[in-house]
C-alpha cells in the first residue's frame, strides 16, 4: 500500500483517488488528494467553505467538465477503472455514479416523469415495469406515502424537503453504485433533514454513499468514514468514530471541536 | 459617546427620506400619467372610429374602389394572416435554435461572440432597411412584388426577435437544473430539449407572441416587397394586400369609404396586438 494513501479500512474499496489536482483556471483548489472510498458505507467530507470538499466530490462524475476553465489531473479509480481518461462514455459514468444537490431541482414535469425521465435514458421498460420502478424509488427514498395520490402533479408543486427526497428517489431509480450527496440538507428544515439521514443509512446496504456536509453532527450521526479537508488538502480521513472521538491531527481536532471553522 | 442614535437625529433623518420619498414618487406618477395619457387616447379614438366602420361585410367583402358604396378588408385581412402566419412558421424555429445555440453552446466563442452581435444590429435595424434589402435581392430579381416576398421581409423581423428572448429564457434556467440533469447521465441534446428548454417554453412562447404581435403592424418591410392587391389571392407569387398597407394607403385618400375602412383595420390591428400581449403576459405570468 502506498503511504500517502488515505485507506482507513480493510472493505472493497469502491472509489480510489491517486494524486488527484484540481484547478478553477489558475487557481489549484485541490492538492494531491488520495483517498479510498470503500464500498457500501457512507463517507463524510467535512471542512470549512471553500476546502474543496464539494469540488472533489464533483470530481467522481466529472461534473466539472461543463465548465471548459476547470480541469483535473491524477487518477479517480471507479473499481479499478480511471475515469477521468476513461473512452467510455461520460453517460454511462454518470449512471453508475448518482448525485444529488445542495439545492432541489424537480425537472419541469409530473412527479412520475421525474422518476421515470433517467430510467429511460438507459432502460427500454415496459409501462408495468416502470410503475413499479417508480414505486420502487419513492418508497426509497420515503417519499411514496406522501404522493402516490399525485403522480401526475408537477414536482415542483412538493415543499422543498420532498423535493429534495424526490430528487433522491430520481438519482437512485436509475440504480447508480456510488450516490453522491453534495450538501443535501443545507436547505432543509430538521424534520426534512431528519428523514433524509434516516434514508442515507438506508441507502448505504446497497450503494456506496459519499456525502458533502457542512453540519458535523450530520456527519458524526450518519457516516462511518470521515474525511476532514482544509484549503484543497485532505487532513485526515478515517473511521468517523476516530475523528470525532481522537483525531491525529491537531487541525482536525479545532475544527470539529468548534474552535476554528 | 452614546451607544443609540439619538430620537431627533433619527426624526430629522427619516423625515427627510419621506420629503424625498414623496417627491419621487409624484415624479414618476406623472411619468406614468403622461404615457397612460397617450395611450387611453389612442384607444378611445381607435374605437371611436374604427367601430363605426365595422360591420359584417368588413370581413366578408373585397377592398372597394374609391366612393363605393360597400367593400371590406377580406383580402388584407387574409394577406396579413397568411405573411404573418408564414413568417412566425419560418421563423421562430430559426430564432429557437439559434437562441438554443447561443445560450448552450456559443456562450462564451467567437462565433457565439458574433453571432449575439450581429442579431443585435438586426434587432435594431430599421424594418425599412429589410424592406429594401428584400426588394433588392428578390423583388428586383423576380421583376415582380409577391406574397412571399412579404413573408421573407416579415421572417428576418421574427428572427432576432425570437433569439434574443429564447437565449435570454433559457440564461434564466439555473445551472443547477443543467447539472441535475447531467447527473443522471442526460445527454446534451437530451438535457437542452426536455429539461432547459421545457422549463423556458412560456418565456421562449412569448418571444414568439411578442414578434407576431410586432410584425402585424409593419408596413414598410411590407410596401417594398408584398406591395398591396385590390383583390383576393392566396397565390404567393402576387403582390397581396395587407391590414398595415391597407390603412396607409386608405387613410391617405379622399375618399371616406376608404378612410372608414383604414379605421376599421387599425381597429382590428390594435385589438389582435392588444389580445396577443395580454395572452404574452399571461403566459410569463404563469411561468414565476
Amino acid at each position: 500500500m502506498d503511504a500517502k494513501v488515505a485507506t482507513p479500512t480493510a472493505d472493497k474499496i469502491k472509489v480510489a483517488v491517486r494524486n488527484l489536482n484540481f484547478y478553477y483556471g489558475n487557481f489549484h483548489a485541490l492538492k494531491n488528494i488520495n483517498l479510498d472510498i470503500p464500498e457500501k458505507k457512507v463517507t463524510a467530507f467535512i471542512g470549512p467553505s471553500g476546502c474543496g470538499k464539494s469540488t472533489l466530490l464533483r470530481t467522481f462524475n466529472r461534473m466539472f467538465e461543463l465548465y471548459p476553465e476547470q480541469r483535473a489531473e491524477g487518477e479517480i479509480l471507479l473499481d479499478g477503472d480511471n475515469i477521468l481518461t476513461s473512452k467510455e462514455d461520460i453517460s454511462l459514468i454518470r449512471a453508475r455514479v448518482g448525485m444529488v444537490f445542495q439545492k432541489p431541482t424537480p425537472f419541469p414535469m409530473s412527479i412520475y416523469d421525474n422518476i421515470a425521465f433517467g430510467v429511460k435514458l438507459f432502460e427500454n421498460l415496459p409501462r408495468v415495469e416502470m410503475d413499479e420502478r417508480v414505486e420502487w424509488a419513492l418508497k426509497k427514498a420515503a417519499l411514496w406515502n406522501e404522493v402516490k395520490d399525485k403522480l401526475d402533479k408537477s414536482g415542483s408543486g412538493l415543499s422543498g424537503g420532498q423535493q429534495q427526497r424526490l430528487c433522491i428517489a430520481r438519482g437512485i431509480a436509475i440504480k447508480p453504485e456510488v450516490l453522491l450527496l453534495d450538501e443535501p440538507c443545507s436547505a432543509l428544515d430538521p424534520i426534512s433533514t431528519g428523514k433524509i439521514e434516516e434514508l442515507i443509512d438506508e441507502l448505504k446496504s446497497d450503494y456506496t454513499v459519499v456525502i458533502v456536509t457542512h453540519n458535523m453532527q450530520q456527519a458524526a450521526r450518519s457516516s462511518d468514514y470521515t474525511a476532514y479537508m482544509y484549503l484543497g488538502d485532505l487532513i485526515e480521513f478515517g473511521p468517523t468514530s476516530d475523528i470525532f472521538m481522537k483525531p491525529r491531527k491537531k487541525e482536525t481536532e479545532d475544527y470539529i471541536t468548534g474552535r476554528f471553522g | 459617546m452614546s451607544t443609540t442614535a439619538s430620537y431627533e437625529s433619527r426624526l430629522a433623518m427619516h423625515r427627510h427620506r419621506k420629503r424625498i420619498n414623496n417627491v419621487a414618487l409624484t415624479l414618476s406618477l406623472g411619468a406614468m400619467a403622461f404615457g397612460l395619457l397617450w395611450l387611453v387616447w389612442i384607444l378611445i379614438e381607435t374605437v371611436r372610429m374604427g367601430l363605426g366602420g365595422l360591420n359584417l361585410a368588413t370581413f366578408t367583402e373585397m377592398t372597394p374602389p374609391p366612393q363605393a358604396e360597400i367593400g371590406g378588408l377580406a383580402n388584407a385581412i387574409f394577406g396579413s394572416l397568411t405573411m404573418v402566419g408564414l413568417a412566425t412558421l419560418l421563423g421562430t424555429p430559426i430564432g429557437v435554435m439559434a437562441g438554443v445555440y447561443l445560450a448552450e453552446y456559443g456562450q462564451s466563442g467567437w462565433l457565439g461572440r458574433t453571432t449575439r452581435f450581429i442579431n443585435d444590429i438586426l434587432l435594431s435595424a430599421p424594418s425599412i432597411v429589410i424592406g429594401l434589402f428584400v426588394y433588392s435581392v428578390w423583388v428586383a430579381r423576380m421583376k415582380s412584388f409577391s406574397g412571399f416576398a412579404g413573408v421573407l421581409a416579415l421572417t428576418l423581423i421574427v428572427i432576432p426577435v425570437v433569439i434574443r428572448t429564447t437565449e435570454n429564457m433559457l440564461s434564466l434556467i439555473p445551472n443547477a437544473m443543467r447539472e441535475a440533469a447531467y447527473a443522471l447521465g442526460t445527454p446534451k441534446w437530451k438535457v437542452i430539449l426536455s429539461i432547459t428548454l421545457k422549463s423556458a417554453r412560456a418565456g421562449v412562447m412569448t418571444g414568439v407572441l411578442l414578434a407576431v404581435a410586432r410584425i402585424s403592424g409593419e408596413t414598410a418591410p411590407l410596401l417594398f416587397t408584398a406591395l398591396s392587391n385590390q383583390f383576393w389571392t392566396s397565390n404567393l407569387n402576387e403582390p397581396m394586400a395587407s391590414l398595415p398597407v391597407t390603412i396607409y394607403k386608405f387613410a391617405m385618400s379622399p375618399y371616406e369609404n376608404w378612410q372608414k375602412l383604414a379605421w376599421a383595420g387599425v381597429f382590428l390591428i390594435t385589438v389582435g396586438v392588444l389580445a396577443l400581449n395580454i395572452v404574452a403576459r399571461t403566459l410569463l405570468r404563469n411561468k414565476h
